[in-house]
């Protein structure tokens, strides 16, 4: 295991040894740094030229260029010798500063946008094919190759149009007209009833009771300009949560184990009182203290199914677990919709939340609700057209692993032994269905951090994509060299990563040391 | 095809260990690799109306502007500055259906949407076919030679493909086109590239896309390796050319058939993203990523100038994936067919194998 590792790594050394060289040979021929000034007409040509020609070093061939910045990169190696010198850039700003700035941007846009893109994708991909050949599995795949074969670029520019500018002047006079209600709960009725599956006669049941709901809830909202002045208040966290509670029974724990049902609903009454308990203390609210405030639900909500017991405390506690965290989601949900009137009528927002382009608006002023609020706006554009276009493989990759588990020998052993639906599918499939999702998930993480360059620079966000372009659109090498250190250093740790959880996970996968 | 019954035998195979009595065995009767493979394929409803777009697309695509020289039928061609008809908006109409002076419009120095659109649609294909065929050509002889040979042929070339996979496409594309446009040394190569662009870019990203296709094909090479029958071959005195094309090569066909189409629906949205972001095709040529990139401004305005070349990048590339997932289907015996009406059937008549789906199915229902 060991031996295994450590020549892992040693190879991955060397092949970063040698594709770094090659990536910086090629970035110094890719084009000329001085161009802009040798056509120029500025009285101190020769004095710009020489400057930059001294600040990117041109003098010395390219090859020893290198080294020399190789030699600056190998101190990064030192831990806290604070001494990583990886060039600066054209500018003169030094990469590791500009690397810094970039990755926290890179990270805002991409973490959420991965994330969510996994979970929709996992639950698309197990749902599809437990209803193999139905007409929302067809659906799904269709969408799947659509999304699939959209270029992001023009999603963006659909989405910029539609999401941003289309919804801000929706939101100067938000009525719905009754025929748009009635058309949004008709659509919405169609999904259900195709997606639930079954009967006839069940599927017109659902679809018209989700019909019905969803035009009320719209007409509802217009007439009392709910998208001005959003809130979900107590009795919707409360009647949300039993749903939640009993959604997240059924899941774990199956609706007969009757304490985590209990617990859970113990855990959503606490909850419903708590948001009257913090409000003040929200008012206050800083990043830390959410977080704090989040570990603890989730504690109290473990604690409870712990005190719950049943015959399977583990049962109780994720359930109890689970139902706190989403509650706690919930009124986390609200008090962000109760900063929102403020955060629309916030003298730099005037009137138009959802932005365009950037990662923030400029010089805005306010407290942590408005501020994280504009870095929400900024950021759900950008999300959409990431989950959008890397939605499609984790649905189809899913649905293929969980079809391939299915027909497996042990999932007709369990169902010969009588267990229930939920725990063949959710215990003996689902968990062995993932092994192969988990190597691809440890993947994309690791090509998180390259950033997604089309995205970043349709929606102007400074991060590593930009700093990457921007480094080869000027010739120059040293932000280019510092992306490319870091994005190659991570992908092969997750590399490495995928391949140790892979044996972990599955037993009959051994490692060759 | 060469070695049918070998094939069918290692199809009936695993047809038999994965699922007794599925809906495969019957159709595997006394037919050739190729005739399950093609009646496998026209049995899938996505991949023909995929097959039957891309046809449509690559007909009128190189036919109208016409292709390297030849003339085509229609009047205009991308570089063609009319005057504006109606200020630019499209001339075609559903209903009643007509065509128009300039069905999708008109740019805002007047020239046609259509030409410019096929001429973009006719360069995306060709750059997606020569990185289709290059990519499948090399991943094949890199990754069937070390997949076969093992020992220090693998141990190098798996570390080149190492190397270049973690080379950012990205910059060697922008290498590329800055050396395509640096007109002012005038040596051969750089007079070759200002005249072929798309050329060059295609045989360049096939160049640097094969690394996956490699990967995979050694997987595939040393699984088939070991197998019975290359043994058998070894024994009665086949040479390792014999061996790596009339035995390996025809059982791992598939693999590679459907990746490269898998490559090349990538290839697509690879020259329209590199041409976006001004590193792919360059004006004064056209291409669908750069026709999008130019007009985004013109949203509001000219909304036509970006519906159209992204409908047919979407087009394109929706029927590349339908085709790939349909060979995929026909090629690998462990899926089951992607065919509603028949798993409908072998429901009903209620097979062992469908039996777990089926409860599944009903059970998840409740």
């Amino acid at each position: 295991m060991v031996t295994y590792i450590v020549r892992r790594l040693i190879t991955a050394a060397l092949i970063l040894l040698g594709a770094s060289f090659l990536v910086y040979l090629l970035t110094a021929s890719s084009g000329d740094p001085l161009e802009e000034f040798r056509a120029s007409s500025a009285p101190n040509k020769q004095q710009l030229m020489d400057s930059r020609s001294q600040l990117l070093d041109l003098d010395t061939p390219a090859p020893l260029r290198y080294f020399k910045w190789l030699s600056g990169a190998a101190r990064c190696l030192v831990p806290f010798g604070g001494s990583c010198d990886l060039g600066k850039n054209i500018a003169g700003q030094p990469i590791t500063e500009a690397l810094g700035f970039a990755l926290v941007q890179t990270l805002t846009l991409v973490t959420g946008a991965t994330i969510l893109a996994i979970l929709i994708g996992i639950a698309l991909g197990i749902i599809t094919a437990l209803r193999q050949y139905s007409a929302l599995d067809y659906g799904v795949t269709f969408m799947a190759f659509l999304f699939f074969s959209l270029p992001i670029f023009w999603v963006a520019v659909l989405l910029k149009e539609y999401g941003a500018i289309g919804f801000n002047d929706f939101l100067r006079n938000p009525e719905i007209p009754l025929p748009v209600a009635l058309g949004i709960g008709a659509v919405a009725g169609l999904i259900v009833a195709v997606a639930v599956g079954g009967a006839a006669r069940r599927r017109l049941v659902s679809g018209g009771i989700v019909f019905l709901a969803v035009s009320l809830i719209l007409i509802y909202f217009s007439l009392v300009q709910w998208f001005r002045n959003p809130g979900l208040g107590p009795v919707v966290i409360a009647i949300a949560g039993v749903g939640i509670a009993f959604a997240v029974t059924l899941l774990v724990a199956g609706l007969k184990n009757r304490k985590a049902l209990q617990a859970s609903l113990i855990v959503v009454a606490l909850g419903v009182v708590a948001y009257f308990a913090v409000q003040p203390l929200l008012n206050q609210a800083t990043a830390v203290m959410i977080v704090l405030l989040g570990i603890a639900t989730i504690g109290v909500g473990v604690g409870t199914g712990f005190l719950m017991g049943g015959y399977d405390r583990g049962q109780s506690m994720r359930a109890a677990g689970i139902t706190a965290f989403l509650v706690g989601g919930l009124i986390l949900m609200d008090r962000f919709m109760q900063a929102w009137p403020s955060y629309f009528s916030n003298s730099r927002v005037r009137g138009r939340p959802i932005a365009t382009i950037g990662a923030g608006t400029p010089n805005i002023q306010g407290d942590f609700w408005v501020l994280t609020l504009d870095t929400f706006t900024h950021l759900i554009l950008p999300t959409m057209a990431l989950i959008l276009v890397s939605l499609a493989s984790y649905t189809r990759f899913t649905r293929s692993s969980m079809l391939e588990i299915m027909n497996m020998d042990y999932i007709r052993t369990a169902r010969a032994k009588g267990l229930s639906e939920r725990s063949v599918v959710m215990g003996h499939a689902f968990r062995n269905a993932l092994i192969p999702i988990a190597t691809i998930v440890a993947f994309d993480i690791g090509a998180l951090i390259g950033g997604a360059v089309i995205t970043e620079t349709v929606f102007s966000v400074r991060g590593m994509g930009f700093l990457f372009l921007d480094g080869i659109m000027h010739t120059d090498p040293n932000p280019v060299m510092g992306v490319f250190v870091c994005v190659a250093v991570t992908a092969m740790v997750f590399n490495l990563i995928a391949d140790l959880a892979y044996s972990a996970l599955d037993p009959r996968v051994r490692i060759k040391a | 095809m060469s070695q049918p019954t070998q094939q069918e035998e290692f199809l009936a195979e695993h047809a038999h260990s994965r699922q007794p009595g599925s809906s495969y065995e019957p159709e595997a009767k006394g037919l050739s690799q190729g005739q399950i493979v093609r009646k496998r394929f026209l049995g899938h409803t996505g991949a023909l109306v995929g097959l039957f777009i891309f046809a449509v697309i690559f007909l009128m695509a190189f036919t109208s502007v016409g292709w390297a020289g030849i003339p085509g039928w229609w009047k205009y061609d991308h570089l063609d500055v009319s005057p504006l008809v109606n200020d630019g908006v499209p001339t075609a109409s559903l209903w009643p259906p007509a065509w128009g002076e300039h069905p999708f419009g008109q740019d805002r120095i007047g020239r046609d949407l259509f030409a410019m659109t096929m001429r973009g649609a006719q360069q995306s294909i060709i750059i997606m076919l020569l990185i289709g065929t290059i990519a499948g050509l090399l991943g094949t002889v890199v990754g069937g030679l070390s997949g076969y040979f093992r020992g220090w042929v693998e141990a190098v070339l798996m570390r080149i493909t190492d190397v270049i996979i973690i080379i950012p496409v990205l910059l060697l594309a922008a290498v590329v086109a800055q050396s395509v446009n640096r007109r002012d040394q005038g040596g051969w190569f750089s007079g070759f590239a200002a005249s072929n662009g798309i050329l060059i870019l295609g045989i360049f990203l096939g160049l640097v896309s094969w690394v996956g296709l490699a990967r995979l094909m050694r997987g595939e090479f040393l699984t088939l390796r070991e197998r019975e029958f290359v043994d058998a071959a070894r024994i009665s005195g086949a040479s390792n050319a014999r061996i790596i094309f009339k035995h390996i090569l025809p059982n791992a066909i598939g693999v590679l058939i459907v990746n490269v189409t898998l490559t090349m629906s990538a290839a697509i949205l690879l020259e329209t993203a590199l041409s976006y972001l001004g590193v792919g095709v360059k004006s004064p040529d056209t291409s669908l990523g750069l026709l999008i990139s130019q007009n985004q401004e013109a949203f509001s305005t000219r909304p036509w100038l970006f519906w159209f070349p992204g409908i047919f990048i979407v087009l394109i590339c929706l029927s590349i994936n339908f085709i790939g997932d349909g060979l995929r289907d026909a090629f690998d015996p462990r899926q089951k067919k992607f065919n509603a009406k028949k798993a409908r059937d072998t429901q009903q008549s209620g097979e062992p194998a469908k039996a777990p789906a089926a409860a599944a199915d009903g059970s998840a229902g409740d």
